[in-house]
C-alpha cells in the first residue's frame, strides 16, 4: 500500500483518527508520519525484551497507546516496553489487547491449557492486609492524579477502618 | 559468618546425594512456579512496606501449609554478602534475590523458607517462586512435590489468576503456568565429538532452551547445561514436563552414544587427558574456579566411563558445589582473596579425592 501523503513510499503508519465522530484512516510512510508528528520509535532500550517489544509494537496496527496507564500500579504501556517487566496483575488488563498479541508471539497462544485456580475468599484473608492493599492503591491514585479512584478507595477503607 | 548451615534442612545440600536417575550425566532436575500475591504491584514496582507484607502474609500462612511444616525462614535481606553468594553457590537461591549483581542490590523483604525437597523465594522478580529441587532426572517427582506446595500455600494466600492468560507474572515470558522445569546436564561427549552444537540448536527448534551452571545469564561452564522449557503458555504442566522429559531422554541417548564413539575412535587420548585432569586435581597446588570445574568434568566422564573406580558421583557432586569461593570462605572462617581461594580450593580437592578414592579401574 503506498503513503496516502506522497504517494511514492509503502505506507506502514496506519492511523485512525477520530474527530467528532468522524473516523478517518490514513495510511502514511514513516517520513510523512513523522512529518506530521505521529510517533513511530520509541526510545531504544538495554533490555533484550524490550527490543523484542519494539519490534512487536512497530508490526501492530497501533493496538494500544504508549499512554495506556494501569490505574492500580499506574505504570504506562511505555514504562512496560522500557523496562521488559509489568507492574501488578492488574496490568494484564489495562494492556489486554497488545499484551494478548505479544503473548501469542512469545509463547505460541495466549490461552492458559494449565492448572486452573481459584483464589481463596476474601472473608479468610486478613483485614489489615486488605487494608493497607487499599492504601497503598490510594497513594498511587493520588500520585497519578486519579481522584475519581481516589475517593473511591478512601470510601472503602473508611468502610473497613 | 552469621549464617548457620546447619540449621538448614539436610545442609540444603540433599540434592547432591546423586540418588535419582541417570545421576552421571543428570545433577539435578529443578521445577519452579511463579506467583505472584494478588493486591500487590509485583516486587520491582511495589515499595518497602508492601514487600513486607508480603513476607508478613506468608510467615502467617506457612503455619497452615504442610509442605513447610518444618521449613526455616532465611531473611535474606538481612544477610551480609558472603552468606546471600553461600546460599547463591548452592543454588538455593537465585542471583536475583541473593542481590549479587552491583546494579541490583538485595531487596527489603527478600527471604527463602526451605523445607527437606521444596523452598519458597519471596520477593524475587515475582513475589514467590515455589521450587522443588532433586537429585539425578526427576521430573515427575519433582513437579509433585511442588504441585502439592503450590496446592497447600494456594488456598491460605491468593494468588493473581487470570481466566485467560492464567497465572499473572511479571515478566511475559513466564505467564501461564509460570513453570519453568530445568535439569542440570553434564555433556563432556557431546561437547568433545563437537556435535553439541546440532543438539543446542536442536533443543531451541523443540522449544527448549539452555543455560549454564547457574541459570539465567550464566556462563557454562564444566561442560554443564540447565536444559529447561522456554515457553509457559498453551500447554499444560504435564504437556511441558513430557516434552521435556522426552527431549532429555534423547540428549541423554545422544550423550552415551558419543561417549561410545570417543572410546571406540580415540580410546588412549581420551583415557590419558582424563587421567590428566585427575593427576591435576590430586595434586594441585593452586586452582582458579574454571580450573577446577573443567578438570572435575574430565574426572567425571572417567567415572561415567568407568576409567576411574572407587570414586562416587556423590563425591563429585560434593567437590562442584564446595570448592566454590563462598563455601570455602566459610569453611576458613574469613573472606579470602581469589588467589587465597585459589589455595584453598586445590587443598580441598586433594583431601577430598585422597579419603574419598579414586583408584585405577
Amino acid at each position: 500500500m503506498l503513503c496516502d501523503n506522497c504517494k511514492e513510499r509503502d505506507a506502514v503508519v496506519h492511523l485512525t483518527q477520530i474527530v467528532e465522530s468522524a473516523v478517518t484512516q490514513l495510511h502514511l510512510c514513516e517520513k510523512c508520519a513523522a512529518e506530521r508528528g505521529v510517533e513511530t520509535t520509541v526510545a531504544p532500550t538495554k533490555h533484550p525484551l524490550g527490543d523484542f517489544l519494539q519490534a512487536v509494537q512497530n508490526q501492530l496496527v497501533v493496538a494500544q497507546g504508549d499512554a495506556t496507564r494501569c490505574t492500580f500500579c499506574s505504570m504506562t504501556y511505555r514504562d512496560f516496553k522500557s523496562t521488559g517487566r509489568l507492574g501488578c496483575a492488574h496490568c494484564y488488563g489495562a494492556f489486554e489487547r497488545s499484551l494478548r498479541e505479544l503473548l501469542r508471539r512469545v509463547h505460541g497462544n495466549s490461552r492458559h491449557a494449565g492448572r486452573r485456580y481459584d483464589a481463596p475468599r476474601p472473608e479468610t484473608l486478613e483485614k489489615s492486609s486488605t487494608l493497607g492493599e487499599l492504601r497503598d492503591r490510594l497513594r498511587r491514585a493520588i500520585e497519578a492524579e486519579q481522584f475519581e479512584l481516589a475517593a473511591d478507595l478512601r470510601d472503602r477503607i473508611r468502610v473497613l477502618e | 559468618m552469621t549464617l548457620d548451615l546447619s540449621l538448614l534442612p539436610d545442609g540444603g545440600a540433599s540434592w547432591l546425594d546423586a540418588s535419582g536417575d541417570h545421576a552421571d550425566i543428570v545433577l539435578s532436575t529443578r521445577i519452579r512456579l511463579a506467583r505472584n500475591v494478588d493486591g500487590y504491584a509485583f516486587t520491582g514496582r511495589a515499595r518497602d512496606g508492601e514487600r513486607l507484607r508480603v513476607l508478613a502474609q506468608l510467615r502467617d500462612a506457612v503455619p497452615h501449609v504442610p509442605a513447610l511444616a518444618h521449613s526455616v525462614l532465611l531473611r535474606v535481606d538481612e544477610m551480609p554478602q558472603t552468606d546471600r553468594l553461600l546460599l547463591h553457590e548452592r543454588h538455593l537461591v537465585s542471583k536475583e534475590l541473593a542481590g549479587l549483581d552491583a546494579q541490583h542490590p538485595v531487596r527489603s523483604g527478600a527471604a527463602v523458607f526451605l523445607a527437606d525437597d521444596v523452598g519458597v523465594m519471596v520477593n524475587e522478580e515475582d513475589h514467590l517462586r515455589l521450587q522443588a529441587l532433586r537429585s539425578g532426572f526427576a521430573p515427575a517427582e519433582a513437579y509433585a512435590a511442588v504441585e502439592r506446595l503450590d496446592r497447600e500455600l494456594g488456598s491460605r494466600v491468593p494468588f493473581a489468576f487470570h481466566p485467560e492468560f492464567g497465572f499473572l507474572t511479571a515478566c511475559p515470558t513466564n505467564t501461564g503456568t509460570g513453570m519453568r522445569a530445568s535439569v542440570l546436564i553434564h555433556l563432556p561427549g557431546l561437547v568433545l565429538t563437537k556435535e553439541i552444537a546440532k543438539v543446542l540448536a536442536g533443543l531451541q527448534q523443540m522449544g527448549l532452551t539452555y543455560r549454564g551452571l547457574y541459570g539465567e545469564g550464566s556462563e557454562v561452564v564444566g561442560n554443564f547445561f540447565q536444559i529447561s522449557n522456554q515457553t509457559t503458555l498453551g500447554r499444560s504442566e504435564d504437556e511441558l514436563l513430557d516434552h521435556l522429559m522426552r527431549v532429555v531422554k534423547h540428549v541423554i541417548e545422544r550423550e552415551e552414544e558419543a561417549r561410545r564413539v570417543l572410546l571406540r575412535d580415540a580410546g588412549y587420548i581420551i583415557e590419558d587427558k582424563l587421567w590428566r585432569a585427575y593427576g591435576t586435581l590430586r595434586y594441585a597446588r593452586s586452582l582458579t574456579f574454571d580450573e577446577a570445574m573443567n578438570y572435575l568434568s574430565g574426572v567425571r566422564l572417567a567415572v561415567g566411563l568407568k576409567l576411574i573406580s572407587g570414586l562416587s558421583v556423590y563425591t563429585l557432586n560434593k567437590l562442584l558445589i564446595f570448592s566454590q569461593s563462598a563455601h570455602l570462605a566459610y569453611d576458613e572462617g574469613r573472606t579470602l582473596t581469589d588467589g587465597e581461594a585459589s589455595v584453598a580450593r586445590a587443598r580441598y580437592v586433594r583431601q577430598a579425592l585422597a579419603t574419598e578414592g579414586g583408584s585405577q579401574g
